[in-house]
């Protein structure tokens, strides 16, 4: 399979009066084609502030300060204001955490998909673009005579398959999915995101699933990558985070979340915060919180320890012993 | 159980006019929770599932006197809640007390974490100042948020989500509640620090004797923290019991599908969700009229009965009820 998307070295600065705070630190990555692939890590990791730059959609004090992203083998860096209008959405398309704030309230759902074909020269004839969004709303599970609807009188649920609908709209190749079912409930969210992995299957996109729920990614994702303060620190499928992760931030974000099955045990999490991005300690980020750290982690800063193509970086990973649950 | 329940819901009807506000509107009532009833216990939580509209939060606010209900009883020590006046009001707010869902609004962002702390003891305690500064660094380091000097000196936008969490369990321990109603306390943060709040909440209820009412739509961390769960649908219990009962063996069609629901990196397929195909994936809205189970537009074994009436609770094991026609078949 080819490389759909490639990520090299991307860095993202927030500008402040205190100076430049980098929220994204050297990350590289790849999507191939019909994969999937979920980004993991708390709030404040940088995670959205990748997808955002992914699409340029980044607004000031955000900046690229380094890096290249190229789709298909182009580089979105380097894309003229124009280029980049028509190529957001056709070829990378989003869905937003919040969908009640996606869609224009005051005007039909109709109007709003007949908007899109305009904008991007698929149709100018409204009828012709009824019968798209007619298409479009019905593999999300909508009937068709909704379309003639205002937003507000949709449910939650219905509102984010409405986006996704609009997102596939134009058969983009990428689909970045920012936490999309957070605010909704377990049944609707999976529904909706089993309904995303059906048409990712029928329509044959990829896809960045954005969370920081890792039970729910391990579940739809064929590869995961742990992020932790700005950087990846671990990637991998998601059998082997599951089963075997290296990296102990890794392997505390895989046990803090209660089983179904079995005993109830006691667990721990992560202790302490996440880590103040304006203030970077010497050697590994993830030190104060690692229940393995040793002297070294608070002087070097680990290296990457390559296993085939899945990476973690640590001084002192968890190992093959690690492997099952206790 | 011997032990005499420190709070009690008893048969609880809440109607909520939805329109019918002027002369001129149709008159309609919605019934936000039909017949609820249960008893909490000295240390003991007890977790209430269900999707969103399903009443849950009204029962907290009908608990924190926000709502009158329009039957039924809220009892505290035996007595009912909405008839407290004076002292006794006094006495019920400060043992009844609320964590609410969005740690990030619940604290003033004006006043620092000793501000909120100071306020209960105060009013509740009358310390001085000495004894004041004492207690407020005890409650801190009782959550969890230490060096307790330090910390109680920052702001609410200095603490992270999880921090913020703790600091209002802190100020609910200032106060001195016995009942804790939480809605949906750890939702609104990170997974990697809910299990902390949780742990804490653990720790508060087995060491103080503290009881929770623990409100949320993850049915994995209420199996986590609770000892007793309800399965609320529409307003109505359909599913109650032992937390280990009630989701390993669901009896229920909606505790059912609401397991299926629920993430599980185990699993290898996609899970199949047992729901009726409708278009409206919705909470039916549920008025005094209606009649039959609430579940039945969407419960994949309904029949003409279901439409009809509304089973009696089945104990179909011990310490597990059910509202279901199917259950004496299963």
């Amino acid at each position: 399979m080819s490389k759909l998307l490639e990520v090299n070295n991307l860095s993202v600065d927030y500008i402040t009066l205190k100076g430049a705070v980098r929220a994204v630190d050297n990350v590289s990555f790849s999507i191939e084609e019909e994969q999937s692939m979920g980004l993991a890590g708390e709030s404040g990791c940088g995670k959205s502030t990748i997808a955002y730059s992914l699409m340029r959609l980044h607004r000031p004090p955000a900046l690229i300060a380094d890096g290249s992203i190229k789709l298909g083998g182009r580089e979105i860096l380097k894309m003229e204001t124009d280029e980049l209008r028509k190529f957001r959405w056709e070829h990378i398309s989003m869905v937003f955490q919040s969908a009640m704030n996606c869609l224009n309230p005051v005007v039909k759902l109709e109007k709003q998909f007949f908007e899109i074909y305009k904008n991007h020269g698929i149709t100018n004839n409204r009828s012709e673009a009824r019968t798209l969004a007619e298409e479009l709303i019905q593999i999300v599970g909508i009937p068709k005579e909704r379309l003639n609807d205002y937003p507000h009188q949709f449910s939650g649920g219905m509102r984010q398959r409405v986006v996704i609908a609009m997102a596939l709209a134009l058969k983009p190749k990428l689909l970045i999915m920012d936490e999309p079912t957070t605010a909704l409930d377990t049944v609707v969210q999976r529904e909706i995101l089993q309904r995303v992995y059906e048409l990712k299957k029928d329509l044959k996109f990829s896809i960045l699933f954005i969370t920081h729920d890792l039970s729910l990614m391990m579940e739809f994702c064929d590869n995961v990558s742990i992020m932790y303060a700005g950087k990846l620190v671990e990637q991998a499928p998601s059998r082997t985070i599951l089963k075997n992760p290296q990296h102990p931030y890794s392997y505390g974000l895989k046990n803090s979340f209660p089983s179904l099955h079995g005993e109830i045990e006691y667990m721990e999490g992560i202790p302490g915060s996440p880590l103040n991005m304006s203030n970077i300690p010497e050697g590994c980020r993830f030190q104060d919180r690692c229940f393995r750290a040793q002297d070294i982690c608070f002087k070097v800063v680990p290296p990457r320890n390559h296993r085939g193509n899945d990476f973690y970086d640590c001084h002192n990973p968890m190992g093959t012993l690690t492997g099952s649950k206790n | 159980m011997d032990k005499k329940p420190i709070f009690s819901v008893k048969n609880v009807v809440m109607d909520f006019e939805i329109s019918g506000k002027n002369l001129f509107s149709k008159k309609r009532t919605l019934r936000a929770l039909n017949d609820v009833s249960f008893d909490l216990y000295p240390g003991e939580s007890l977790a209430v599932v269900g999707e969103s509209g399903c009443g849950k939060s009204t029962l907290c606010r009908i608990a924190m006197r926000f709502y009158k209900p329009t039957k039924g009883q809220m009892l505290y020590h035996d007595e009912c809640c909405h008839s407290f006046r004076g002292y006794a009001l006094k006495n019920y707010k400060q043992k009844v007390q609320m964590i609410f869902q969005d740690p990030f609004s619940s604290l003033n962002p004006l006043h620092s974490i000793y501000y909120h702390l100071k306020r209960p003891l105060q009013l509740y305690h009358k310390h001085k100042s000495a004894e004041l500064k004492k207690k407020m660094d005890e409650s801190l380091e009782m959550v969890g948020l230490v060096p307790a000097e330090e910390q109680g000196r920052k702001y609410p936008h200095q603490l992270s989500g999880g921090q913020k969490q703790r600091a209002f369990l802190a100020r609910i321990m200032a106060i001195g509640a016995d009942v804790i109603f939480a809605d949906e306390p750890t939702s609104m943060l990170d997974v990697s620090i809910r299990l902390g709040v949780l742990n804490l909440m653990n720790k508060l209820k087995k060491e103080m004797g503290k009881s929770f009412l623990y409100i949320t739509h993850d049915i994995a961390t209420a199996r986590y923290f609770a000892d007793r769960i309800i399965v609320l649908y529409s307003g109505h219990m359909v599913e109650w019991g032992d937390v280990d009962e009630v989701i390993k063996h669901p009896v229920h069609p909606y505790t059912k599908l609401l397991i299926s629901a629920a993430p599980d990196p185990e699993r290898e397929t996609l899970a199949k969700l047992e729901v009726a195909d409708d278009v409206e994936k919705e909470v039916t809205m549920w008025t005094p009229e209606s009649r039959g189970c609430p579940f039945q537009n969407r419960c994949p074994v309904a029949e003409s009965r279901c439409r009809e009436t509304f089973p009696e609770a089945v104990e179909v094991k011990k310490n597990q009820f059910v509202r279901c026609i199917h259950a004496e078949s299963i």
